[in-house]
């Protein structure tokens, strides 16, 4: 499949928001939980909440550019009943709305109890919050994973594995920006941050490997015998209709090639996984969570260009 | 009975591969309701184009024993279009009383989702109105009351020198679409994936003809045999009158 950088940018962009979102509930957590962490101010919070924030708002930016007629892309909010992609576009502003709420509730240190339970803890409103901000990103996780793995007809995306990756390393880049955050702010919570990225990052490594291997072996189950129909051993295009290039073999085909494929996935299992975890470990956060982003974007670009789709095997020869 | 579905059936058999179809296709649909079927760098180096149809050639076997197959491709307006629920606005719908999948122009944002559901390739997207074409079965056409009614069929069908294409409702058992696909066992394409299809192929047929040696030489040819034959009489009207073979 041909990468279109608008969607490169959206997943990228937005996972990392996401991401982010749950770091800082999670830190939240942690210190609500009595795990021993210094507690941190609202602004931490809410400053937090608007870097998030921005990223999501730059990710909607870059998914405008992916639609050629984007005066209506309000329509694509309507058929949410059965399309993944109606469902993100309806979560994106969402959580948003959700980080936007998260952010103000920390900024204007409103707090009031909501629930007591019986061992003398209590539920909060920030911290009710955080739990909908968190429900909301994962559910952000799973429709734009399921975007791309309900797509049966390209093998390589058809895969719960998919979701998982979609999840796993969006958490880990926003884990990595969370921990520069909380160490430019010297937050206590920089050490929790840094943990949960490295852990998620060499988590997300594992999973992303599994499904390029699995991708290895993966067969379609369909065949040159079932697209047109002849029960021959033997069958090749001479011809695929027409001498120019049409929709069908540009959409479908990646710029560059196997070789720019397997480069990139180098690439990027090294910049995207490896080497932040490696910076993340000797304290650098701020430099893994940029190597990080530059190696998630080629990962995407490879998710993309590594897709082969069934119809391509209706065009195959010119002449 | 059930439902009512146009769709096409086309004969392999038949097709002989000429893109009468397509270009009459092409005619039709990018002066028509679908229209423009935009060309870009038409007369350049490296054009580009949205078609609804498409002939492809496939050869199968190896040298010398190969036999050519010619194979049109047009959206085979599926039972259980995959294009349709995965529209994010509603864009891509299947008609209710006729079968056919189209595209709401007004409606398509251009994400080109559609397309990468369809294993067929049959959508193509139109870079200059943005917005994601596809073969229509001659919508615009079909139900024209200003045409004559034998002529109320997509300009695919109607341009086939060799009668390869067959319009119809698959679903009524007395069309001749239906039957075509019932007698001569007609197929889908890639059944595997559950879309149904509603366009059939027809196989091609195998026909071998058994030749003796002595069935090349005709043993009781007159010339032979008899000789010159004699000369018709002056009033003998035809040639075919005097021939006695």
């Amino acid at each position: 499949m041909k990468p279109a950088f608008s969607v490169v940018f959206l997943t990228t962009l937005i996972g990392a928001g996401q991401g982010l979102l749950i770091a800082l509930v999670a830190g939240q957590f942690y210190h609500v939980i009595g795990a021993g962490a210094a507690p941190e101010t609202g602004g931490f919070y809410a400053v937090g909440g608007l870097l998030a924030l921005v990223l999501l708002c730059l990710g909607l930016v870059a998914s405008i550019f992916h639609l050629a007629n984007p005066q209506r892309g309000w329509r694509a909010a309507t058929r949410w009943r059965t399309s993944w992609l109606s469902r993100e576009v309806i979560l994106i502003p969402a959580v948003c709305g959700l980080a936007v709420l998260y952010a103000g509730i920390h900024a204007l240190g409103w707090a009031p109890v909501l629930l007591t339970f019986g061992n003398g803890k209590a539920l909060d409103l920030p911290m009710a919050m955080g739990f909908l901000v968190v429900a909301g990103s994962v559910a952000l996780f799973v429709c734009t994973g399921m975007i791309y793995a309900c797509v049966r007809f390209i093998r390589q995306w058809a895969s719960s594995w998919t979701v998982i990756n979609y999840l796993l390393m969006g958490l880990a880049s926003g884990f990595t920006l969370a921990a520069a955050y909380g160490a430019v702010m010297g937050s206590g919570l920089a050490g929790f941050m840094l943990a949960g990225a490295v852990v998620l990052t060499l988590l997300a490594l594992v999973t992303r490997a599994y499904q390029l291997w699995a991708n290895t072996t993966a067969k379609s189950p369909s065949s040159m015998k079932s697209a047109i129909g002849l029960h021959h051993t033997q069958i090749r295009q001479i011809t695929q209709g027409f001498m120019g290039e049409s929709f069908n073999t540009i959409e479908f085909a990646a710029p560059g090639g196997a070789d720019t494929v397997k480069g990139l996935t180098v690439f990027f299992l090294l910049a995207g996984f490896a080497v932040p975890a490696a910076l993340l470990l000797s304290g650098l956060p701020a430099l893994a969570f940029v190597c990080q982003f530059i190696g998630l974007l080629a990962e995407r670009w490879v998710f993309f260009a590594a897709g082969s789709h069934v119809q391509n095997l209706y065009y195959q020869a010119k002449a | 009975m059930s439902k009512v579905q146009l769709a096409l059936v086309i004969d392999l058999n038949v097709c002989v591969g000429c893109h009468a179809c397509v270009t009459s296709c092409k005619e039709w649909n990018t002066s028509g309701w679908a229209g423009p079927l935009t060309d870009e760098n038409p007369y350049g180096k490296d054009p580009t184009g949205v078609f609804f149809n498409r002939v492809q050639t496939y050869e199968c076997g190896t040298f010398p024993n190969t036999e050519t197959v010619h194979f049109p491709k047009s959206c085979l307006h599926c039972e259980e279009p995959p294009c349709v629920p995965v529209c994010p606005t509603g864009a891509s719908y299947k008609r209710e009383e006729d079968g056919i999948v189209l595209v709401d122009y007004d409606k398509c944002i251009g994400c080109k989702y559609c397309s990468w559901s369809c294993p067929y390739g049959a959508r193509e997207f139109d870079p200059v109105q943005g917005v994601m074409k596809k073969c229509t079965l001659c919508v615009d056409r079909i139900y024209d009351k200003t045409i004559e009614e034998d002529r109320r069929k997509p300009a695919c069908v109607l341009a086939c020198p060799a009668s390869a294409r067959i319009f119809g409702d698959i679903n009524d058992p007395a069309s001749e679409a239906a039957k075509a696909i019932h007698d001569n066992g007609g197929f889908q394409l890639m059944p595997e994936w559950g879309t149904k299809p509603s366009n059939h192929y027809l196989p091609r047929r195998k026909i071998t003809t058994v030749l003796h040696a002595d069935e090349l030489v005709r043993v009781d040819n007159p010339l032979k045999a008899e000789g010159e034959k004699p000369r018709p009489a002056f009033t003998t009207p035809t040639i075919d009158g005097v021939s006695s073979w």
